[in-house]
């Protein structure tokens, strides 16, 4: 096997490539450049290519003949390819009405311009999301009034299904992390506020954050991560295989099918993950304030009942219902949004978390100053 | 079935047995496929015509049995080995299966930079010609395939699979989807591919119109085996009653009366 090669040369106005070797692609790659370099000096010329010593060829070195010939822009007596067998005068016929370069990627535009329209789009596309999911969160709570109105209406199965899936299989993560975070948290605050010599103060720092805040908001999370973004997955899916669609032609209604079971479900199941996590919160600290500290339990509980008011932990557990129904309806829009291929369910799946990730800490931040407002 | 050996054989599988858990999808089956020939492979849904194209494309190891492409058994070879068989191939997915986030062209680039290091302009050109060859005009190229058709998608994977100048082409189902017009446009250029570059094409396929206007040979797939093999008429001849129900029932006899065939069952010639 010897690797394409050629000479040229110019004889009475005429100028000849002879090639040799094999004009295979995997051969080309070094003397391209090269042949693109004598191209430009054929225009306009005669040209001959001689290929009687060419040993294989496949239809990359055809082309590259073909290109050269192509390139010199006449086909004459006095110029054309010379030499070729039978067999590569067919690869030659076989490419020649072929030799039609075409773009590789699409023509890009002026960077400016797009990041302006980039922008644009992004702001444009913000805004009907808002409105979107405003008419849906609608849509969802005017199909469950409608429910209500004959509760045999509601898919009890489905509910419980996904209190199952949504619910019950996230206590054993929910519990674990919300364990570590009050663990952690006592762990940080007993360093700092040793230096104040006010050490005790661990079981107001623990009590108070885990139930006012972190019980909820871990379950929040961890809940927009693992429901959220499956109930996006799940509706999305059944969308591309039209299966939404089948249910609509079957007269069926798909919020009340598939979303509402999904939302009440997590409306139900939310607030008893919220409970659980502070619970575990307050051991995780409680647990850190035995071994690490000299606080007994007894003197933890007892020091939790004396000077962490209840409205603590009613704060906590009012905000789950709240945070529950916009991960569920965030999950459920994205889903129904989902069109056509699967990678806009990837693109959905993502968006569904992010949003309602977003939107549960503006919820909470809400809530915070409401509750500070009121005083409560 | 005797096997001539006087015939040069691109593709064989000899007692080649394929299962996914307890379930046998192929047991003792037998299969030749000749050099430069269109060999279509027909079976009812479910009698793994796609598994065996995945068995001998090296996507779905056998349990049992041997798969010899150009005369070398596929599965005994190194790794490096199988890649250096693979190149030899060009394989299209039944939804064309290019990549996404690529245009047409960087698609039939792919292999073509990953296989062979040559400069950018060249591999450009190569693919702006397979991309011709395949029937598809020249702005496809720098197109998304979630741009273009189903029939444009099928184009383009046809494009990537020729992309390395392959001996053999394996189609899954390449007309499934199209309309009569673009079904028989694609039977045309397979058919053109196959004279003009020497190609061995093994299709598996569903479509009566294209095993007519295609192969050169009808490999049949039923209970785990090939059944037939064969022309058109000497699998028509088969006396096997899912044989005799493909071709004589009112779509086989359609598709063959339009093809100028005789359609009368064998038993009523007399």
């Amino acid at each position: 096997m010897r690797p394409a090669a050629y000479t040229t040369d110019l004889k009475g106005g005429i100028l000849r490539l002879v090639a040799s070797g094999d004009w295979v692609a995997r051969h080309l790659g070094p003397i391209d450049g090269d042949l693109r370099a004598f191209e430009d000096d054929t225009v306009g010329r005669d040209l001959l290519i001689d290929i009687s010593g060419v040993d294989r060829l496949d239809t990359a070195g055809a082309m590259v003949f073909e290109r050269i010939i192509a390139a010199c822009g006449r086909r004459t007596a006095r110029s054309g390819i010379i030499g070729a067998s039978d067999a590569h005068q067919l690869v030659l016929d076989n490419v020649r009405p072929h030799i039609n370069p075409c773009e590789v990627e699409p023509a890009a535009r002026n960077a400016f311009v797009m990041m302006v329209n980039r922008l644009g789009r992004g702001v444009l596309e913000g805004y009907y999301t808002a409105v979107e999911v405003l008419n849906f969160i609608g849509l969802t709570l005017s199909t469950f009034v409608r429910v209500m109105r004959d509760p045999k209406r509601l898919r009890m199965t489905s509910i419980v299904h996904h209190m199952e899936e949504a619910g019950i299989d996230a206590m054993p993560i929910v519990g674990l992390m919300s364990f570590l975070i009050g663990a952690v948290v006592a762990f940080m605050g007993a360093k700092i506020l040793r230096l104040f010599n006010a050490e005790v103060f661990t079981v107001e720092l623990v009590g108070i954050s885990v139930l006012r805040e972190f019980g909820v908001l871990l379950s929040a999370i961890l809940v927009a991560g693992r429901s959220g973004s499956a109930f996006t997955a799940a509706i999305g899916t059944m969308k591309i295989r039209e299966e939404i669609d089948a249910l609509r032609a079957l007269g069926l209604d798909p919020i009340e099918v598939l979303v509402l079971p999904r939302t009440i479900a997590l409306i139900i199941f939310m607030p008893i993950l919220a409970f659980m996590a502070a619970v575990l919160g307050v051991i995780g600290g409680g647990v850190v304030a035995a071994t690490a500290m000299e606080i007994s339990p007894a003197f933890f509980v007892g020091r939790l009942q004396d000077t962490i008011a209840l409205s603590n932990f009613w704060v906590g557990l009012i905000k789950a219902p709240f945070f529950a129904f916009v991960i569920a309806v965030i999950g459920c829009y994205q889903g129904m949004e989902v069109a056509g291929s699967s990678e806009s369910l990837g693109q959905r799946t993502t968006l569904s978390v992010v949003q309602s990730l977003f939107v549960v800490i503006i919820l909470d931040a809400f809530f915070a100053m409401f509750f500070l407002e009121i005083d409560y | 079935m005797a096997v001539d050996r006087t015939m040069e054989y691109v593709i064989e599988v000899e007692g080649l047995r394929t299962q996914f858990g307890d379930n046998i999808i192929h047991d003792n089956l037998d299969l030749a496929v000749r050099r430069n020939e269109i060999l279509g492979v027909v079976g009812g849904s479910g009698t793994g015509k796609s598994v065996l194209m995945r068995a001998i494309i090296g996507l779905k190891r056998p349990s049992a049995g041997t798969v010899r492409i150009f005369g070398e058994d596929f599965y005994a070879k190194t790794q490096q080995e199988q890649i250096e068989t693979e190149r030899r191939w060009g394989v299209m997915f039944q939804g064309g299966a290019l990549f996404s986030s690529l245009t047409v062209a960087q698609n039939v680039m792919a292999p073509i930079r990953e296989h062979l290091k040559l400069p950018h302009e060249l591999a450009a050109d190569i693919a702006a010609m397979k991309i011709s060859m395949s029937g598809l005009p020249p702005d496809a190229g720098a197109k998304y395939p979630s741009e273009l058709s189903g029939g444009m998608n099928k184009r383009a994977g046809l494009a990537r699979a020729l992309a390395l100048d392959p001996e053999i082409v394996f189609l899954d189902e390449p007309t499934a989807g199209l309309d009569p017009i673009g079904a028989e446009n694609f039977d045309r250029l397979i058919v053109n591919l196959k004279n003009s570059l020497g190609l061995t094409v093994f299709m598996v396929t569903h479509d009566l119109d294209t095993l007519h206007a295609t192969c050169d040979r009808v490999a049949v797939l039923a209970e785990k085996r090939v059944i037939a093999i064969g022309t058109l008429d000497e699998v028509r001849r088969s006396d096997h009653p899912w044989i005799q129900e493909y071709f004589s029932g009112p779509r086989g006899r359609a598709a063959l009366t339009a093809k100028g065939y005789d359609t009368r069952p064998p038993a009523e010639k007399g």
